[in-house]
C-alpha cells in the first residue's frame, strides 16, 4: 500500500532522463502491488506476460517501446518468473547502435544468461566489437557483459581487447578492464597467467581508483602464492602511507577518511604478505601503528579499517605495541553500545587471542553480555569465540552454554553445527566420564539426528573402553552411570533414532553388568524400545542383538533364562520380517538361546565389545587338506606376485596359505616394496589384513593397527596380524581425534595415570594382565588420552570454577609437561617397560610413565581379606615391586611432592570414601607415591583402595578366570572406582 | 567478493537482485525469500550483520540495512570487510538519494534500469569498484545524458512527445 501513496508523485515526477516508463509498466506495477494474494499476482505477471509475448514479436516495434518490454522482462523475471521466451530479443538488442538500447540489451543478457547458455554465442561478436568502440560507455557496457557472460572457453575470444583497454585513456575503463582480467582469473587461472606483471604494471597507475582495483586481482594472486610478491611488501607499504597520510585528491575521501576501501585491502594484503614472516612484518609495524593512531573511531568507516588493523596485527609477526593498539580497539569495540562493533570487537578478540591468550580475561564480562545478548548472529559469534578459549577449566561452562542455545534454535543448520561443537569440546575437554555421558546424552536427545553417527560409534566406543584410565572399576561405573541414566532417558518419547541406537548397545552390553537390575528388566526395556519403534529397523536390529547379548551373559553365568512373552513375540515377529537382517539377528537369537552354558560364552563373552578376535592368519587348519590335495596331485599354489596372468579371484581365493605369508611380509613392506600388494582386490572373505578391511576411515584403521601392533610384537613376539571383526564399534573412526600416531601407548596411558593414580595403583594386576592379553584396544584410545591431557592444559584458565578440580588440573598439567618433554623417548621406553612386566621386574623408574605393574603382589587376593586390609593397614602385606612402582607410575614432576609425609593410614581412609572427588584422587595420588617411593616393600596404604561395590570386583574376579587368564600371579580387580 | 545485492520491501518482494555468480530463477527467489524470513525475524536495535551460511553456502556472510519501507542486502565472502560493506549500502543508499531527490520505494521500482546502471557504477563484477556517491552521480548522469542525446537523434518524435507529455 506503501506503493498507491506514492504513485502521484511517481506520475508527477514524470521522467528523468531516459529512464523514463510507459503507463501500461506504470499500471503493471501498480496492480502487482494492490495484489491481495500470491495467486492473484501470479494471475496478473501472467497476463502481461501473454502481452509481451505477443507484441514484443511484433514487426516493427519503436525502439523505445522495445526497450521498455525488455525491462519489463527483467522485472517479471525478479518476481521469479519465466521470461525466458524474451532473452533473444535482449540478445538482438545488444546489436543495436543506440546507446541506450545497447545498454539496456546488455543489462538484460547479463541478469537473464549464464555464461554457458546457447545464446551466448550471438553475443561474443558483439562484445568483441563494442569493446572496441569509441563510446567509453559501450566500452564499459561491454565490459559488464564479459564479466558476467564470458566463461573460461570464450576468454581467449575477447581476452586480446580487454587487455588492451588496460592502456585506455578513461581510468574508468581502465578500472573495469581489470577487474575483467580479475573475473578471468576466477574463472580460469590459467588463462590470465601469462598477465600477472600487467597487474603489477597497473598498481602504478596515475589514477587511485586503477591502483585501487589493482589490488582485488593482487589480494586474489597473494592469497595463492605469497612468496612471489613478498618484493611489493614497500611498494604496499608506501601506497598505504601516502593514502593515510591524506596524498590522495580529495574526491576519494570517504566520510572523512582518506580511501578507507583501499586502505582495507591494502590492509589485508598486508596481513597475507606478513603472516610469519618476520622482515617483512617489520616494515609494516610503522604505517599500520600510524593507522591505528589516526583512524576516527566515530564513523563506522573508521572502525572498519581499525577492524582491518586489528586482523592484520594479529596475522603478522607479532608485534607489542601494535597488540596493545589492537587490545584497546577491542576493548572499545565491547564497550560500545553499537552491536555491531560487538560483534567487531568478538571477532577480533578471536583473532587476537591466538596471539596473546591473556587479552580475553579483562574482556569476560563483555563477552559473557553479549552471550546473553537477544541478537542471534551476535550470540554465535560469541559462541564462535568461546570455542576458541576453551579449556578444561571452563569446557562444563562453555558446552552448558551451547547445548542451552542449541535446545532453543530451531535453525537445523546451526543446530547441526553447533551440536558438532559441543562434542568436539567434549571430546577434547571432558573434565569425568560422567560429565562427558551426560553431555553427550543432552546432545543426542536434542539433535540426535542431526549430528555425524560417528558420534554416537565414539560414545560406544568410549563406554566400552572407558576414558583408558587404567581402572576396571572406574569403566564399570561409568557403565552403570550410563545404563542408568538411559533407563531414565528411555521413557521418554520421540527419541532420535541415533540416541536408541547408543542406548539398546550399552543396555545390550552393560545393562545386567553390574547385577542392579536383572536381565527380564532391562530385556522388557529393550522390547519397549523396538516396539515403539517399529519404523525404525536399524532400532530394532540393535535392540535385538542386545537381547541376544543380555541373554547369552545370563546363560553364560549359569542362570536360566526365562524369555519375557513380550520379547518371544518380537522375536517371532522379527524372524518374519522383510528385513533379512533383522530376520538373521531374530534367527541369531533363536539359536543362541538353545546352547549351553559353554558354546554361548565363548560365542559371546561378557564386556568383550573391545577384544580382538585372534585370526589364524596362516590358517594353518588347513594344512593338512592342502597336503593332501597336492598329494593327490593337485597344482602348488603360485603366490600371485610369480603369477604372470590377469588376477584370477577365484584362485586367489582358493589358495590361502601363500596369501597369508605375504601378509607376513608386510611387516616389513615399507622398506622392501616389491609385493604388489596395492593393486589387488582385497579378498572378501578370507584372511583379510587389518589394512584390507574395507573401513570408511582408512587412516583409522591404519592407526589402529600400528598402535595394536606395538604390543603385540614386544610381548608375544609373533608377527601374527589380528584382525578386528568382534564389532562394528571397532571399525567406526573418530575423525575428531587427530592426534599424533606417533604417539604410543604407554605414554598416554601413562598420563592417565597420573589421573587416576590410586585407581590404577590399587588395579594395577589386571590391567597389566590386560595389556599384555587381551586388551589390545586399550593402546587405541591413547591418542585420544594424549590429546585428552593436552586440551586440559591450554593455557591460563580464564575461570576458576572449583578449586578442588583446579589443584587437580595442576598435577595433571604437570604430569602432561613431564609427559610432553619426553614423548620421543617414551616410545622407547614404552616398550622397555611392557618386556620389563612380563619378566615381572618392573624398574623404579622415574621417568617412565609407563602403567603401573604389581606382578607379584598376593596371587590369590581375597576381596574380604582386603577388607580386613582397611581396617589394619600393616597386614596387607606387598612386594618390592610393587612400591617400585608406586614411583614409577608417578610422574616426575609429582616428585616434587615425593617429601610430603602422607600417612598411609589417612589416605586410605579418604580412598574408601565412596563419593571420591578429584581432591581426594590427588591426595591419594601423593600416598601413592610417598609409599612409593619411600617404603618400598612395607605397607602399603594404596592397597586398602576399598571398592563401594566388592560384589562387582568378585564378578570380575570370575570373568578374569573365565576368560582363561591365570590368576596365579594377577591380583583380579578388587578395588572399584573411586572417581565418580 | 560480493555475491549478490539485494533489495526488497518490508512485504518480501523484491526490488532489486543481483547475482554476481549466476543462478537460475527458482534458486534466485529461494535465496530472496531465505533471506526475508530470517530479515523479517530480526528485532530493531540489533546488529546488521548474519551468519549467511545457512543460506549461501560455506564462507558467506550477510549485511543488511533497514531504510523506510526497504531491506537493503549485500552478500559476500570472507575477503570482504563487514563494516565496510555496510557502509558500501549507505554509498549506495546516499546515491539514490541523489539521484531521485528523497528516494523510495517507488522510484526503485520505476526505475529499474536506472537502479542497475548505479549499482553498476558501484560494484563490478563482484568488486567494489567505486564508493564516491559524488562520482556515482556524476557517471550516472553522463550514462543518462549520452542516452538521451543518442535517443533523440533515432527516435520518432511523435512517440517522444507522446512520451514526454504523460
Amino acid at each position: 500500500m506503501e506503493q498507491l501513496k506514492t504513485i502521484g508523485r511517481e506520475l508527477a515526477m514524470g521522467s528523468q532522463g531516459g529512464f523514463g516508463q510507459s503507463k501500461e509498466f506504470l499500471e503493471l506495477v501498480k496492480s502487482i502491488g494492490e495484489a491481495r494474494s500470491k495467486a492473484e499476482e501470479d494471475r496478473i505477471v501472467l497476463h502481461e506476460i501473454e502481452t509481451l509475448k505477443r507484441r514484443i514479436s511484433e514487426p516493427d516495434i519503436p525502439k523505445r517501446k522495445m526497450k521498455e518490454f525488455i525491462i519489463r522482462l527483467v522485472y517479471i523475471e525478479m518476481l521469479g518468473h519465466d521470461a525466458s521466451f524474451g532473452y533473444i530479443h535482449a540478445v538482438k538488442m545488444t546489436h543495436d547502435d543506440t546507446l541506450l538500447l545497447k545498454r539496456t540489451g546488455y543489462l538484460a543478457v547479463t541478469l537473464f544468461l549464464n555464461d554457458d547458455h546457447d545464446l551466448i554465442i550471438l553475443i561474443v561478436n558483439t562484445i568483441q566489437k563494442d569493446l572496441k568502440s569509441d563510446n567509453y560507455l559501450i566500452v564499459c557496457a561491454a565490459l559488464n557483459a564479459v564479466c558476467r557472460l564470458i566463461n573460461d572457453e570464450t576468454i581467449p575470444a575477447v581476452l586480446p581487447q580487454v587487455v588492451d583497454l588496460l592502456g585506455h585513456q578513461k581510468e574508468a575503463v581502465r578500472k573495469k578492464a581489470i577487474m575483467a582480467l580479475h573475473r578471468f582469473y576466477h574463472k580460469s587461472p590459467s588463462s590470465v597467467s601469462h598477465l600477472f606483471s600487467n597487474f603489477r604494471k597497473r598498481l602504478c597507475d596515475n589514477d587511485p581508483g586503477v591502483m585501487g582495483a589493482t589490488l582485488c586481482p593482487l589480494f586474489d594472486l597473494i592469497t595463492v602464492d605469497v612468496n612471489s610478491y613478498k618484493d611489493l611488501v614497500l611498494s604496499f607499504v608506501s601506497i598505504l602511507k601516502q593514502v593515510a597520510e591524506r596524498r590522495l585528491p580529495k574526491g576519494y575521501d570517504y566520510h572523512q577518511m582518506p580511501a578507507p576501501f583501499i586502505q582495507i585491502r591494502l590492509l589485508k594484503i598486508l596481513a597475507l604478505l606478513g603472516s610469519s614472516d618476520k622482515i617483512a612484518s617489520e616494515k609494516m609495524y610503522t604505517v599500520v601503528g600510524d593507522i591505528f593512531r589516526k583512524c576516527d573511531s566515530m564513523s563506522n568507516i573508521g572502525n572498519a579499517v581499525l577492524y582491518e588493523c586489528i586482523c592484520c596485527v594479529s596475522s603478522i609477526y607479532p608485534n607489542p605495541k601494535l597488540l596493545e593498539a589492537a587490545a584497546d580497539v577491542i576493548s572499545r569495540f565491547l564497550k560500545s553500545d553499537s552491536h555491531n562493533l560487538k560483534y567487531m570487537g568478538i571477532d577480533a578478540l578471536g583473532r587476537l587471542i591466538k596471539i596473546s591468550p591473556e587479552i580475553a580475561e579483562q574482556h569476560q564480562l563483555a563477552v559473557i553480555d553479549c552471550l546473553e545478548d537477544p541478537d542471534d548472529t551476535l550470540k554465535r559469534k560469541t559462541f564462535e569465540l568461546l570455542y576458541k578459549m576453551t579449556k578444561s577449566s571452563n569446557v562444563e561452562v562453555i558446552v552448558d552454554r551451547m547445548i542451552d542455545y542449541m535446545i532453543s534454535i530451531n535453525d537445523n543448520h546451526y543446530k547441526t553445527y553447533i551440536a558438532s561443537r559441543c562434542v568436539e569440546l567434549a571430546e577434547q575437554f571432558a573434565p569425568s566420564n560422567h560429565w562427558f555421558i551426560q553431555t553427550m546424552n543432552k546432545v543426542f536427545e536434542h539433535a540426535g539426528d542431526l549430528v555425524n553417527i560417528k558420534v554416537a560409534h565414539n560414545l560406544m566406543r568410549l563406554i566400552a573402553e572407558g576414558f583408558g584410565e587404567d581402572d576396571d572399576a572406574a569403566d564399570s561405573q561409568l557403565r552403570s552411570s550410563a545404563v542408568e541414566s538411559y533407563l531414565r532417558i528411555i521413557g521418554e518419547p520421540k527419541l532420535p533414532s541415533v540416541f536408541l541406537q547408543v542406548i539398546c548397545w550399552v543396555f545390550g552390553e552393560y545393562g545386567t553388568a553390574d547385577g542392579k537390575y536383572s536381565a527380564s528388566y532391562i530385556t522388557g526395556k529393550l522390547c519397549d524400545v523396538a516396539e515403539a519403534y517399529s519404523n525404525d529397523e536399524t532400532v530394532k536390529a540393535y535392540a535385538v542383538t542386545a537381547l541376544m547379548k543380555i541373554y547369552a551373559f545370563e546363560i553364560a553365568s549359569g542362570r536360566k533364562v526365562d524369555m519375557l512373552p513380550e520379547c518371544q513375540s518380537l522375536v517371532e515377529e522379527l524372524s518374519a520380517s522383510h528385513s533379512t537382517d533383522l530376520q538373521q539377528r531374530a534367527y541369531e537369537l533363536q539359536a543362541v538361546v538353545s546352547l549351553d552354558a559353554h558354546a554361548v560364552e565363548s560365542i559371546m563373552p561378557l564386556d568383550a565389545s573391545c577384544e580382538d578376535i585372534e585370526i589364524d592368519k596362516n590358517l594353518s587348519f588347513l594344512n593338512s587338506y592342502v597336503q593332501q590335495s597336492l598329494e593327490n596331485g593337485a597344482q602348488p599354489y603360485i603366490p600371485e606376485s610369480q603369477r604372470s596372468g590377469v588376477l584370477d579371484i577365484s584362485n586367489f581365493r582358493s589358495q590361502d596359505q601363500p596369501e597369508a605369508s605375504m601378509h607376513g611380509l608386510r611387516f616389513e613392506a615399507y622398506e622392501l616394496p616389491k609385493a604388489p600388494l596395492t593393486s589387488r582386490t582385497p579378498p572378501a572373505s578370507v584372511a583379510p589384513s587389518t589394512e584390507l578391511i574395507p573401513v570408511p576411515e582408512p587412516s583409522y584403521s591404519r592407526e589402529t593397527h600400528q598402535v595394536a601392533s606395538v604390543p603385540s610384537i614386544s610381548d608375544a613376539g609373533s608377527t601374527e596380524l589380528r584382525l578386528r571383526l568382534d564389532g562394528v564399534q571397532r571399525k567406526w573412526g573418530k575423525p575428531t581425534y587427530s592426534s599424533p600416531t606417533s604417539s604410543t601407548s604407554n605414554a598416554s596411558q601413562s598420563t592417565s595415570n597420573g589421573v587416576t593414580q590410586v585407581d590404577s595403583a590399587a588395579n594395577v594386576n589386571s590391567k597389566a594382565r590386560n595389556t599384555h592379553d587381551s586388551r589390545k584396544p586399550q593402546a587405541e584410545i591413547t591418542p585420544e588420552k594424549q590429546k585428552l591431557a593436552a586440551s586440559l592444559f591450554g593455557g591460563p584458565s580464564k575461570t576458576e570454577k572449583r578449586p578442588t578440580s583446579a589443584s587437580h588440573k595442576v598435577a595433571k598439567a604437570s604430569s602432561h609437561a613431564a609427559e610432553k618433554s619426553q614423548a620421543p623417548k617414551a616410545a622407547v621406553v614404552s616398550n622397555q617397560a611392557t618386556l620389563e612386566k612380563i619378566n615381572h621386574q618392573p624398574p623404579p623408574d622415574l621417568l617412565d610413565l609407563g602403567e603401573p605393574t604389581v606382578t607379584n603382589s598376593a596371587p590369590s587376593v581375597d576381596p574380604f581379606k582386603q577388607l580386613e586390609g582397611l581396617l589394619d593397614p600393616t597386614q596387607v602385606t606387598s612386594t618390592v615391586n610393587h612400591g617400585a612402582v608406586g614411583a614409577t607410575e608417578t610422574p616426575d614432576i609429582m616428585a616434587l611432592y615425593v617429601g610430603t609425609p602422607a600417612g598411609g593410614q589417612s589416605s586410605s581412609a579418604e580412598n574408601s570414601l565412596p563419593s571420591n572427588s578429584y581432591d581426594v584422587n590427588l591426595t591419594s595420588e601423593l600416598s601413592t607415591l610417598t609409599s612409593g617411593a619411600t617404603n618400598a616393600g612395607a605397607t602399603l596404604p594404596t592397597q586398602f583402595t576399598k571398592g563401594p561395590n566388592p560384589k562387582d570386583a568378585l564378578e570380575k574376579d570370575a570373568l578374569v578366570r573365565q576368560m582363561g587368564v591365570t590368576p596365579s600371579s594377577q591380583n583380579p580387580n578388587l578395588f572399584s572406582d573411586l572417581l565418580g | 567478493m560480493i555475491r549478490s545485492v539485494m533489495v526488497m520491501n518490508t512485504q518480501g518482494k523484491p526490488r532489486l537482485a543481483k547475482f554476481y555468480d549466476f543462478q537460475t530463477v527458482e534458486k534466485q527467489q529461494e535465496l530472496i525469500r531465505s533471506v526475508f524470513g530470517v530479515l523479517c525475524s530480526r528485532a530493531e536495535n540489533v546488529s546488521n550483520f548474519l551468519d549467511a551460511t545457512s543460506i549461501f553456502g560455506p564462507d558467506s556472510s550477510l549485511v543488511y540495512k533497514h531504510y523506510a519501507t526497504l531491506y537493503f542486502v549485500l552478500v559476500f565472502d570472507s575477503s570482504e570487510n563487514e563494516l565496510a560493506m555496510l557502509d558500501l549500502i549507505q554509498v549506495f543508499v546516499e546515491t539514490l538519494d541523489k539521484c531521485f531527490k528523497n528516494v523510495c520505494e517507488l522510484d526503485i521500482v520505476f526505475n529499474y534500469s536506472k537502479i542497475h546502471t548505479i549499482l553498476d557504477e558501484m560494484i563490478f563484477g563482484g568488486q567494489v569498484l567505486e564508493t564516491s556517491s559524488t562520482e556515482l552521480v556524476k557517471a550516472v548522469e553522463e550514462i543518462s545524458r549520452l542516452e538521451s542525446a543518442s535517443n533523440s537523434i533515432t527516435l520518432v518524435p511523435k512517440s517522444v512527445s507522446g512520451w514526454w507529455n504523460r
